[in-house]
């Protein structure tokens, strides 16, 4: 690990000033993915800025009805907190699907966003990744590719975003708040802070440097049957080959949302509305433009089958 | 040893800085309670939990296996809470309250979830088992508190001690020897012997 100085702030104005004062900076929060970079030298950060003490720990009820969820909450309390499992199961469902306790009493809500991808091409220093160093090209299009993505990829670089979580906030049309060095703050909605790779896969989200998220936000619940099912290569503690959130109100209208397929958890209106005639409609919809390399294609049918079978568990 | 006052109030701000005349790593100051125990440590900032009880404590039973957060051989408690103390900067734990292996029985003094793992003989070469232990320990902890995990079929009920939770929620910690169902009948055994 590359060496960094260290400091620790106690609000959300000391660590975006922090940030000013020491450019190429990073905010650690969790840790878990960060530090784990770090060890391999992936991310090496000069100055880190510990922002897990902000006092951004909090579920609070939003005055249009909802909730907003403080960036630091961890994992854990999120998905046990009690609103949150009776009004958004999708999101405690997405959240213990992923990861393992130790990590998820550690992971925040923000960080879970924010967290890179696992393509091993990414995490492997020796090979060539667009991502970790740009202009070296792809190792994964015609490497080890069963784990990556299928749609809104580029010729530049087809990693996936591993997060559950975002999936089932993405479904649910969450929004995130953040705060710049100038004070400034803003709302952005979940779809549109992920970048798509292009040709700069570097650059994975529309969020300025230094700026900081300080909560994520959910509109009022819209009831329904939520199911989020995961499809993985062991029972537990693996990243999703593909996964699937859905909540499906009665009269089988819906809401569907991919995981593992794309640079950031993928969902379209136009499938959305698709849904009372089936999973193969929907699917033809979400994967419209799909491209699957030479090991990935397994991908296509089996995100039709999980849609199948989780719309027929919410006909129950 | 180190023994300093425990440290409660902590400094809103710590800065570390480069001290570039003499070469050396930047270092902060970092003040934690480890099984009772009092520490007031000057550390590398690069410094993992995990190193910094084994390496500058001498804590030596929370192991180091991938030191990637992929095994939970390192797993310790702190405030209350497990952790992959191998995930986590020493310098990030001013004012916590960890505890590890050590901390939770000794020979003679066993904790309940150690003379379990002792009679149900839930492990081989032993080098997952403090990990194992602090994980258990917690994991009836969190079904106690009422927080769910990916088997809990009622996500608004609350969640009981059965084999397929107690599977799921130790699924951070790999044991390369295969003692997993020892394991779970240990942690049946604590748990009151009803799963």
């Amino acid at each position: 690990m590359k060496s960094f100085t260290f400091e620790r702030v106690d609000s959300p104005a000391a660590a975006t000033m922090a940030f000013t004062r020491t450019p190429g900076a990073r905010f650690i929060a969790g840790g878990t993915n960060l530090l784990d970079l770090m060890k391999l030298e992936i991310e090496t950060p000069g100055h880190l800025i510990d922002v897990s003490r902000l006092g951004l720990d909090k579920i609070e009820p939003t005055s249009d009805g909802g909730v907003r969820i403080g960036a630091m909450v961890r994992n854990t309390d999120l998905a046990a907190d009690a609103r949150i499992r009776r009004d958004y199961g999708l999101i405690a469902r997405a959240l213990v699907a992923g990861a393992s306790g130790q990590l998820r009493n550690k992971a925040t809500t923000a960080g879970n966003l924010l967290q890179r991808t696992r393509c091993p091409y990414f995490y492997d220093t020796n090979q060539p990744c667009n991502k970790r160093k740009p202009g070296s090209g792809c190792a994964a299009i015609a490497g080890f590719s069963r784990n990556h993505a299928i749609v809104g990829a580029s010729d530049a670089c087809i990693a996936t975003h591993p997060s559950d979580m975002a999936v089932a906030m993405q479904v649910l049309d969450a929004a995130v708040e953040t705060v710049d060095a100038a004070g400034e703050t803003r709302s952005i909605g979940l779809a549109d802070l992920y970048r798509a790779p292009g040709n700069t896969p570097q650059l994975e989200t529309v969020l300025a440097p230094g700026e900081l998220i300080t909560a994520v936000t959910l509109p009022k619940p819209i009831g329904g049957t939520h199911i989020y099912h995961k499809v993985r290569d062991r029972a537990s503690y693996a990243f999703a080959l593909i996964s699937v959130g859905v909540v499906v109100q009665r009269d089988g209208s819906g809401r569907v949302a991919l995981g593992g397929v794309g640079y950031k958890p993928w969902r379209a209106r136009s499938a959305d509305a698709e849904l009372p005639r089936g999973a193969k409609a929907a699917t033809a919809v979400l994967l419209a433009d799909a491209k699957a390399t030479h090991e990935n294609a397994y991908k296509l049918p089996l995100v039709e089958r999980t849609l199948a079978s989780v719309l027929a568990q919410a006909k129950g | 040893m180190s023994v300093a006052a425990v440290s409660v109030a902590s400094p809103s701000t710590v800065v570390a800085v480069p001290n570039k005349a003499a070469a050396r790593p930047p270092t902060a100051r970092v003040a934690f309670n480890v099984n009772g125990t009092a520490h007031d440590l000057e550390l590398d900032t690069r410094t993992t939990l995990l190193d910094a009880l084994r390496e500058h404590l001498r804590l030596t039973g929370t192991k180091k296996g991938c030191d990637h957060g992929q095994c939970g051989a390192c797993t310790v408690i702190v405030d209350g809470r497990r952790i992959n103390s191998c995930l986590s900067l020493a310098v990030m734990h001013d004012g916590d309250m960890i505890t590890t292996i050590e901390g939770l029985g000794l020979p003679g003094n066993l904790h309940p979830m150690q003379q379990a793992f002792v009679v149900h003989d839930g492990y081989q070469c032993g080098y997952c088992t403090p990990g194992q232990i602090c994980s258990a320990v917690a994991v009836l902890d969190e079904i106690k508190a009422g927080i769910p995990s990916h088997v809990t079929a009622d996500l608004t009920g609350a969640p009981t001690v059965t084999r397929p939770e107690l599977r799921e929620r130790m699924s951070g910690n790999i044991c390369r020897c295969g003692a997993y169902s020892n394991i779970v009948d240990a942690i049946v055994d604590v748990a009151g012997g009803k799963a």
